[in-house]
């Protein structure tokens, strides 16, 4: 079976963490043509985590937030799961739908803004590892949820949970004017897939 | 009721005894699974992530599946003065916090989750005597020594004792 996460070397993380931070760089400049505005980003955070870190990193299991999930298919499979705090999700929502909105209340239209905005981000940063790889990925329509922050977070862990103990994590900040939104994408390759992402980034023989 | 409350992560278990509360956060496709003793008010709570540790190589942390957790925790409340044939068991979590239209395996874990700790408790003559499973919403649980009441919370599903 795969090589789980614990087993990689410092140049396989390293390698991983470029593609992060490559597919994070896209995802920003998909959101900046999508809004017309200028978006700026930090370098993103790439980590290694253990499951039990994740949720303290978003203020702790039970802090509700919104997760949009992907299924990835094609030469590699696995899933992506963009995860943002709710405030951010507010201020993203009211970016598109052009209102200035501070309730916590996400309605129909809200949500479907937040699944086009995980499409865009997520379609650009599968793109750039396609491109990267010379692997063929597609990814699914998006599934969002708005829950407990452990209970969201147990869908990608659970996955990784079959290879490991560990998750992979970009941490991702985009700023637009005073709005600061912060975004984490979750890149979790099937547990056969793990290994020919590796090889055809050319750090596993 | 407020003495020491004992948080259970992901993965994880723990067992207390009178007047100890268990507490998990946050139960997604995970499932939490309880085991009290009315007589002794010993109780454990197990957070379990997947079914079986069969098919998986890195199966070191036994909490991690129900197959191993399961006997895990029974082993530690018995350990703590609980009796075998007073163990009740009530569970919670097994939700499916996202939809797609092509249901593979990896959707439908939180109902395999569920499906794999009723067989072991089954396995184990441990009966199931309250539950509140399934759904799309996640849950966070608290298992009182004192009554051995299981109270669930949720996110717009309202709280329930069970």
């Amino acid at each position: 079976m795969g090589i789980s996460i614990e087993e990689l070397n410092s140049m396989q993380i390293d390698v991983l963490k470029e593609i992060g931070n490559i597919g994070a760089g896209n995802a920003a400049t998909a959101l900046a043509k999508m809004l017309d505005r200028k978006i700026d980003m930090n370098v993103p955070k790439v980590e290694i985590l253990e499951f039990k870190e994740v949720a303290e990193l978003l203020g702790g299991a039970e802090v509700p937030v919104c997760g949009i999930y992907f299924r990835v298919e094609g030469d590699i499979s696995g899933s992506i799961m963009f995860l943002l705090p709710l405030k951010s999700s507010k201020v993203l929502a009211n970016m598109i739908m052009l209102k200035e909105d501070e309730s916590e209340i996400f309605d129909e239209i809200d949500q479907s803004a937040l699944q086009e905005i995980g499409n865009i981000l997520s379609g650009s940063y599968v793109s750039s590892l396609s491109s990267l790889t010379g692997l063929s990925i597609k990814i699914s329509i998006p599934s969002l949820a708005i829950d407990m922050a452990g209970a969201i977070l147990s869908v990608p862990i659970i996955q990784f949970g079959q290879v490991g103990d560990h998750v992979l994590l970009i941490e991702t900040e985009f700023h637009e004017d005073k709005n600061d939104v912060k975004g984490f994408f979750f890149l979790i390759p099937d547990a056969e897939s793990f290994e020919i992402l590796l090889k055809s980034l050319g750090v596993l023989q | 009721m407020t003495a020491g409350i004992i948080k259970v992560g992901m993965a994880d278990f723990n067992v207390t005894k009178h007047p100890g509360v268990l507490t998990t956060l946050g139960l997604g496709s995970c499932v939490g699974i309880t085991l009290y003793d009315p007589l002794t008010k010993v109780c454990g709570l197990v957070h379990i992530m997947l079914p079986s540790s069969k098919a998986i190589k890195n199966n070191s942390n036994l909490a991690k599946f129900a197959d191993t957790g399961i006997p895990l925790l029974l082993e530690e409340v018995l350990k703590l003065g609980a009796s075998k044939s007073r163990l009740v068991s009530k569970i919670a979590g097994g939700a499916q916090m996202f939809s797609f239209s092509n249901k593979n395996d990896i959707m439908k874990i939180g109902e395999r989750n569920v499906q794999a700790t009723k067989e072991v408790l089954g396995e184990l003559k441990i009966p199931i005597i309250a539950e509140d499973t399934g759904g799309n919403f996640g849950r966070t649980i608290e298992l009182y020594s004192d009554t051995g009441i299981l109270l669930v919370k949720t996110i717009g599903h309202g709280m329930k004792q069970i």
